[in-house]
């Protein structure tokens, strides 16, 4: 794993001195909030409903156990005990105090870690497949280049001060699990006729007010000209992008607007000046960073497991987990775990102190200490040993970590929404704490099969319900909670933006509606083996138009 | 009727404008304002106690008494009273409990 050198050491104590002066001043009285404000966003530290709230920078989503007791660790001793994994691979602490953050700050960077541009209008997490190095799809592992994007990002001077902030997501394989299509930069690696690797280069998805999936701008980009285009990109977005509104200052708005052959023309015409200049990557400097994500070493194992298939035979529970959180692994005889955060009935993503200091055990003692945070809000184990999963899976039951419900319709993407976000206009934890109750059973969950829900409780798409199969919107009408439905959305490589279906719901009678969906689902499909997404797109949003509101 | 809001600089915890310049941290102790005049002293009063880096963010919120109870009209405001929903332990609504 990528390990700071004596440079990111010397950045981060720097950044964390920095702000701890920046907090001095403020309090007496040498910044107005005005001027502090950005410097907080700055490192991660937003002003809730309820407190301030940290958001701390898990780079592509990767970290090994000694950085996730330190996470634990300061859940308990700063916060309430608990954090929450984000749709961006990130943590978020709900509860701190203005003057606890540089101490915190302070310890992150005693494991290498920060809150350092997770906002503000600026580059923020290079995010990717958390199944990173470990997926048997894999063409190569991204982390690498996320990791070189992650340097070439911070606190990069020209970039600093962007219109909005700005979205990079990366994934190794041709199966997109890192969601490039709605980002403003999606990268999915890929070869040429003659086996190099490069990238398909998208620009401009997104999500929020106006989603829209990104634009190809190159169909091979060669390795050594990731950076140089990169940066071509976001010249041409910080010169172009709109700074007259909020609302139109991504660089989505600017693909729009501008059109798509006249934007790549300009991305290539910047590319061309300073493509052979200090950002080429030299093949030695690439191999170095990949050399600190060599993967550790894998005993190749018989594929099917003695251990897994006795305890499958008698316990059905186990073999829930089994059907649905492993992901094959390169390695034969290993797995990628998923360790889902979405306990029937719990709040999507949250982890207490407790349950961190367990996966950090877990990871060390059965997961090579490796762990990943998905931006589906679920923890991963990458490599872990089939004959290891039923001892793994008995420590997990103890710590309510086992649920067998990835992909499934309980395992629900949620913002935060109303109960602790300022922006929010509508709770949307509760209506999936319901949802994962109405479905909870096993047998329901695997009748239904794979079908992602995510619900966000604003415009703002946190939850990311517009790449939902049902994406569920929190609004407010007249005073209440209000949520509009929408249909077949994806963020595969088949990606798609959910369409809405019709007038919206009341908190009282929104689960109601997704059971008629899945019903209606249920109902209609080919057979046990269609999706409800591939349902969906055989068959239009006409029938479950029709299930939820009658002939018109 | 109207009570003015803030968060308090130093730990991010809600709290509203009580009778003699205060803030506290119960919205039942808040200070109820019937008319525009006082609502804009104490917008006034809000904007002294910012400078002088006591809160941040101060706005007014409309209010009802509710069976005796000052309670805020927006859900939003009822919930930033008194703590998230999904955690009846945490937050305000946990020391109001134990109270």
């Amino acid at each position: 794993m990528y390990r700071y050198d004596e440079f990111d050491q010397g950045f981060v104590t720097q950044r964390t001195d920095q702000f701890r002066d920046q907090v001095r001043r403020r309090l007496a009285g040498e910044l107005t909030e005005e001027e502090f404000k950005p410097l907080r966003l700055m490192n991660g530290l937003y002003l809730q409903l309820h407190a301030y709230m940290l958001r701390v920078a898990i780079p592509y989503g990767t970290l090994n156990s000694r950085q996730m007791r330190k996470l634990a660790h300061i859940a308990r001793t700063y916060d309430k005990g608990y954090g929450h994994f984000t749709t961006r691979q990130n943590i978020q602490f709900n509860w701190p105090k203005l003057s606890d953050v540089p101490a915190i700050l302070e310890e992150l960077a005693e494991v290498e870690m920060h809150a350092i541009q997770t906002s503000g209008n600026c580059i923020r997490n290079v995010t990717a497949d958390h199944f990173a190095g470990a997926a048997a799809d894999e063409i190569a592992d991204p982390r690498p280049y996320a990791e070189i994007l992650r340097q070439w990002s911070s606190l990069h001077p020209e970039f600093s001060f962007l219109p909005r902030k700005f979205k990079i997501a990366i994934t190794g394989a041709p199966n997109d699990r890192a969601a490039v299509q709605v980002h403003d930069i999606g990268l999915q690696l890929t070869r040429n006729g003659a086996g190099e690797i490069g990238f398909t280069v998208f620009v401009g998805g997104g999500l929020g007010r106006t989603p829209m999936i990104g634009r190809k701008v190159r169909d091979f980009l060669p390795e050594e000209d990731l950076l140089a285009y990169s940066e071509a990109i976001l010249r041409v977005y910080n010169r172009y992008g709109r700074r007259d509104n909020k609302y139109k200052a991504r660089i989505k708005i600017l693909v729009h607007e501008t059109g798509l052959d006249e934007l790549k023309a300009d991305i290539e015409a910047e590319f061309e000046k300073i493509r052979f200049g200090v950002l080429r990557l030299p093949d030695d400097e690439v191999r170095r960073i990949e050399a600190y994500f060599a993967p550790p070493p894998l005993e190749v194992l018989p594929a099917v497991s003695a251990a897994v298939e006795t305890r499958k035979a008698t316990d059905a529970a186990f073999a829930q987990f089994v059907a649905h959180n492993l992901n094959p692994h390169r390695v034969p005889g290993h797995a990628s775990v998923t360790v889902s955060m979405k306990p029937i009935g719990g709040i999507p993503g949250d982890a207490s102190d407790r349950q961190m200091e367990a996966v950090a055990d877990l990871a060390e003692r059965y997961g090579h200490d490796e762990i990943r945070i998905s931006h589906e809000q679920n923890v991963i184990l990458p490599h872990v040993r089939l004959d290891d999963l039923p001892a793994l899976y008995d420590r997990l039951v103890e710590h309510g970590l086992a649920e067998g419900n990835a992909g499934l319709i309980t395992d629900i993407i949620a913002c935060p929404g109303m109960d602790y976000c300022a922006l929010a206009t509508a709770r949307s934890i509760p209506v999936a704490q319901e949802i994962s109750e109405r479905f909870g059973r096993p047998e329901r969950q695997a009748e239904i099969g794979d079908l992602k829900i995510k619900i966000s409780g604003c415009i703002n798409a946190c939850g990311h319900h517009h790449v939902g199969h049902i994406g569920i919107l929190g609004l407010e009408k007249k005073g209440e909670e209000f949520y509009q439905i929408t249909l077949g959305g994806s963020a595969s490589e088949n990606a798609s933006i959910g369409e809405i279906v019709g007038r919206g719901f009341s908190a009282e009678t929104v689960v109601d509606a997704v059971e008629t969906l899945v019903d209606t689902y249920l109902s209609l499909r080919s057979g046990s083996d269609e999706t409800f997404l591939d349902t969906y797109r055989r068959l239009g949003e006409e029938p479950f138009k029709e299930a939820l509101y009658g002939t018109a | 009727m109207k009570v003015v809001t803030a968060n308090r600089l130093l730990d991010g915890e809600v709290v509203w404008l009580g009778a003699d310049k205060n803030w506290v941290g119960d919205l039942s102790r808040a200070q109820i304002l019937e008319t525009k005049d006082d609502l804009a002293a104490a917008m006034v009063t809000a904007g002294q106690a910012i400078a002088d880096r006591q809160v941040v963010e101060a706005y007014d919120v409309d209010v009802v008494l509710e069976d005796g109870r000052l309670t805020p009209k927006r859900l939003r405001e009822r919930i930033r009273a008194a703590g998230p929903t999904i955690l009846p332990d945490l937050g305000k609504q946990a020391r109001a409990a134990t109270a």
